[in-house]
């Protein structure tokens, strides 16, 4: 049987599957009925700063994109970070981390940008016996106008401040949690490396609006007619998020940083992908939300029984294997041909790929008068699109052309040497190859 | 003590009211909002897709489908509307299981169509609370005459007063329909809705009701229509049923299945109707299992459906016939009825059995006989006085292209023609393309 532990930063938990900071950590009750549960850790819900806490809207704070059997793809929310007294919070924690030794408690925390800010609350959560911290530099809603959250998160020297101020005046394990409302995602986490970051954990939500009401004209979810934008968050969000974790995994100044991955962690599979492109840890919000906190046994079960069939023993054996695979555009093998295959038996005849193809792509698919689809071979690009709109699974598949072989395309043979554009003689750039 | 299943003879009340008013429940009760986007979303909007094909009207499918999909029913049902007056009837009635849903690629795939049918009536139930969504060309100065309000009567009717002809319908019965009111089981017809069709349809304006005036009676004659009007439509159905040639078929009991289905749709209270304990139905279509199922679930002890042929020949769908099953019906297949004697209790129909030799029957010389209150005829209907001068073929009014009969000015359409299967959304189909054509001829 697979062995699921972790080991993070030093911080141990018997699986890799921590909530992430949202309303299900937001208070001991919940916090006690995750760990009951099985969840392996949690971030708690962000604290703020000493004094009145901030205050929440009074009317919907989520707004939700479907599909058609209103399964939950995305979710927006304009909730702020915790509401209840910071006080409050240190007490449940200590008694929850308490009562429950083995699992990972980490504290989120977002104070102004102001180091008397920061030196007076590490002490505090140190007292709770918190495993580490979490520096929300993410929330782009209500915090980031107040110079808090994304407000932080989208300039790197203070990421790089605050994270220096964290390391030199806190004993715990620094993690950033980075915000996706920015153009390279890179920069950020250079900054938390180079303030001493033990780690960094994204995606936070990314800024969106979920619909507009065209009986009211308020954006969605509205508050007495008006709206403002949330953070979007999801299983729609996770390719997004998985390549930000790919861009921090592959760049020689963040290599090897420890990563927490989250964004849209549905099912145990989600969760290997995270893994496999470098994460330590993976964090888990929205699947919570809207199933409950019994998803958990899906996940480790699944994670367990992949990993005894892929043969990997513990984490460590599949952790970051997809990380170099991960290249730019310009170093895919321009040699690498295939062809689009249609199994004639598992065809059921509805004519999308031929609809798909013939408008909007390369008039690469016959249609006969009884509904036979075949892929032309003189014109298939292998764009793939027909495999992605067949609704049939396996059915259209890419076939790779083996060197030697004549691509009907091109009337070129197939070379079996690797070539990319950086050689290619359309290149204007192009360097002579070696 | 009232009456019960085993009662004998033939009385009514044989179950209690609320049981009949389960019984004749709608078959496939309506989709709710809900259900309709998820039954919609299971659509593959397939290119140049099979459903349309085997639609005999043609309705866009995938595209009425789409827009449930959008949230707009009633843009839905404008489409299928556009094509098929009678859409909702349609979407109630039709054989989906031999048509649309049938060629669905789903049904390929899975064995589970996309419910063509159910989301069919979802957009056309939420349009018969709309506004008529048709209006009339300006006023042509042509007048038409369409004899027989069913659906291709009116079909034909509505599409010749959306081009702005005159339209005068003629109809034997008190109310319109056909046999959507007549003859169609109740339980895919539930709360009038033949009528309020019907009513919903004629919001178009420019048509005329005249019931009970039957062609061939009372001067009512196709010469003195073809003189008076500029075109003639003719959708009388079939008026006719077809004999048994069985020793004794005019014994008390035996009775024709269509005005069995037709005292049954007209009844306002099922519990006043009266049913055999045992009930025979002779027959193999719509018609045999329809009569067969409602005398069940009219509380008759036993109902057994007699065929002579084995049951791929028969035209009731096998989701009729599977129908018929689960309500408790039996189905003979390969015996034909010989002669009705007299029992000591009603009457006892006496069969032989058949085999097939290279299509043609054969009596075994093997008999059995079957208890029955009530005998049912239900071997099909037959063309019923036919005007003068129109050529038949195969019992039907021979049509060429759209309808057009041996008579210059008259078209037919429905039941009555020739071509076609007898549905209701073919006799749509038929009624609409003459009513095209009955339009080109006279604009010309
Ligand atoms: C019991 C039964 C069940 C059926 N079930 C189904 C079903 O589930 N699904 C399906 O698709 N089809 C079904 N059918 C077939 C379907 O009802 C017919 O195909 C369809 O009604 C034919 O339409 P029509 O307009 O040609 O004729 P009809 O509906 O028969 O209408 C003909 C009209 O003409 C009138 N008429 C007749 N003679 C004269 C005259 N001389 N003068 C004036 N008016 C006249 C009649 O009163 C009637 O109103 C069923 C048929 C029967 C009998
Ligand atoms: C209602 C809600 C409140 C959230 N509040 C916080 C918060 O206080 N602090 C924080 O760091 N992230 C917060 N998040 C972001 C989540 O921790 C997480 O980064 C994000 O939802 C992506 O993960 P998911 O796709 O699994 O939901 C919140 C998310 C939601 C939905
Ligand atoms: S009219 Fe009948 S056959 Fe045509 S789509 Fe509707 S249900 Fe199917």
């Amino acid at each position: 049987m697979a062995d699921l532990s972790t080991d993070f930063l030093g911080i141990e938990s018997p699986n890799p599957f921590w909530l992430a900071s949202a309303p299900p950590t937001d208070k001991e009750y919940n916090v006690r009925r995750a760990f009951d549960a099985g969840w392996g850790g949690v971030v708690w819900k962000t604290l703020g700063a000493e004094g009145p806490p901030v205050v929440n809207v009074n009317g919907p704070r989520y707004g939700a994109i479907y599909g058609a059997d209103r399964r939950l793809l995305g979710l927006n929310n304009i909730e702020l970070i915790t509401d209840r007294p910071l006080q409050v919070n240190l007490d449940e924690m200590a008694r929850v981390k308490k009562d429950f030794p083995d699992r990972a408690l980490i504290a989120s925390i977002m104070v102004p940008c102001e180091e008397a800010a920061w030196r007076e609350i590490l002490p505090r959560v140190e007292d709770t016996g918190a495993d580490g911290i979490e520096l929300n530099f993410g929330c782009p809603h209500g915090m980031s106008e107040r110079g808090m959250g994304s407000a932080v998160g989208q300039v790197p020297e203070y990421i790089q401040m605050v994270t220096e101020w964290c390391k030199e005046y806190g004993k715990l394990p620094v993690i950033v949690k980075l915000t996706p409302n920015i153009t390279d995602i890179r920069y950020p986490a250079r900054a938390a490396n180079a303030g001493g970051a033990d780690a960094v954990s994204l995606i936070n939500t990314i800024s969106s609006i979920t619909s507009v009401n065209l009986d009211t004209f308020s954006p969605e979810p509205s508050i007495d007619g008006k709206g403002s934008h949330g953070g979007y968050c999801g299983p729609a969000v996770k390719p997004i998020a998985l390549n930000m974790v790919a861009e921090i995994a592959r760049d020689p100044e963040t290599k090897g940083l420890p990563i927490s991955g989250i964004g849209g962690i549905n099912t145990w599979r989600d969760a290997a992908e995270y893994i496999a492109l470098g994460c330590g840890t993976v964090q888990v919000c929205t699947a919570a939300m809207t199933y409950g906190f019994k998803i958990i046994d899906e996940m480790t079960a699944g994670l367990a029984r992949w990993m005894d069939e892929a043969g990997h023993e513990t984490l460590a054996d599949f952790q970051g294997r997809a990380v170099p695979n991960v290249t730019d555009w310009q170093y895919l093998n321009l040699n690498y041909i295939a062809k689009a295959r249609i199994d004639q038996a598992a065809c059921i005849k509805c004519g999308r790929c031929y609809a798909a193809c013939e408008d909007t792509s390369h008039q690469a698919i016959s249609m006969s008068s009884d509904r036979v689809f075949e892929v032309i071979d003189e014109e298939c690009v292998a764009c793939n699109l027909c495999v992605d709109v067949c609704p049939v699974e396996d059915c259209i598949t890419m076939v790779e052309l083996q060197p030697g072989e004549v691509d009907p395309r091109t009337g070129k043979t197939v070379k079996k040497e690797y070539a990319n554009w950086t050689t290619h003689p359309n290149n204007p750039g192009a360097q002579a190859a070696e | 003590m009232g009456n019960s299943v085993f009662t004998p003879g033939v009385v009514s009340g044989r179950l209690p009211a609320d049981e009949l008013r389960q019984n004749f429940a709608d078959l496939h009760p309506p989709l709710e909002a809900h259900e309709a986007a998820v039954a919609a979303d299971r659509c593959y909007f397939c290119y140049d897709a099979p459903c349309i094909t085997a639609c005999p009207t043609a309705i866009d499918i995938p595209l009425f489908i789409r827009q449930i999909q959008s949230g707009q029913p009633e843009a839905a049902a404008k489409t299928i509307l556009d094509q098929n007056i009678l859409g909702g009837m349609c979407a109630r009635v039709c054989p989906t299981e031999t048509l649309c849903e049938e060629a669905c690629v789903r049904e390929a795939a899975e064995g589970k169509p996309v419910e063509i049918g159910r989301l069919q009536r979802f957009a056309t139930d939420a349009m018969m609370e709309e506004a008529h969504p048709f209006t009339r060309a300006a006023e042509t100065g042509k007048r038409i005459a369409v004899v027989g309000a069913g659906p291709a009567g009116l079909a034909c009717a509505h599409r010749l007063a959306m081009h702005g002809h005159s339209v005068v319908m003629f109809d034997a019965r008190p109310k319109p329909g056909g046999l959507n009111e007549y003859g169609i089981a109740s339980y895919k017809t539930v709360g009038g809705f033949a009528q309020k069709e019907v009513a919903w349809l004629l919001q178009i304006g420019g048509i005329e009701m005249r019931y009970e005036s039957v062609l061939g009676a009372d001067g009512l004659t196709l010469e003195s229509l073809t003189g008076e009007y500029d075109a003639v439509f003719l959708g009388v159905g079939l008026g006719g049923v077809n004999s048994l040639r069985a020793a004794g078929e005019d014994r008390d009991g035996v009775l024709d299945a269509v005005s069995f289905i037709a005292d049954l749709r007209q009844v306002g209270d099922l519990e006043g109707l009266p049913v055999g304990r045992n009930v025979v139905v002779i027959g193999g279509g719509m018609t045999a299992v329809d009569a067969a199922v409602q005398s069940k679930l009219l509380g008759a002890e036993t109902v057994t459906i007699v065929y002579r042929r084995d049951r791929d020949r028969m035209s009731a769908s096998r989701f009729e016939q599977d129908l018929a099953a689960s309500k408790g019906v039996r189905i003979i297949t390969h015996a034909q009825p010989l002669a009705v004697h007299d029992a000591e209790e009603g009457n006892e129909v006496e069969f032989e059995y058949t085999e097939e030799d290279g299509g043609a029957l054969k009596p075994t010389g093997e008999k059995f006989r079957l208890p029955a209150d009530q005998v049912f005829k239900a071997i099909g209907q037959a063309l019923d006085g036919v005007p003068d001068g129109l050529e038949l073929t195969g019992g039907k009014i021979a049509v060429t292209g759209a309808g057009r009969t041996s008579l210059r000015k008259v078209w037919a359409g429905g039941d009555c023609a020739s071509g076609g299967d007898d549905l209701t959304v073919t006799a749509v189909a038929e009624g609409r393309d003459a009513a095209e054509d009955i339009h080109q001829t006279l604009m010309s």
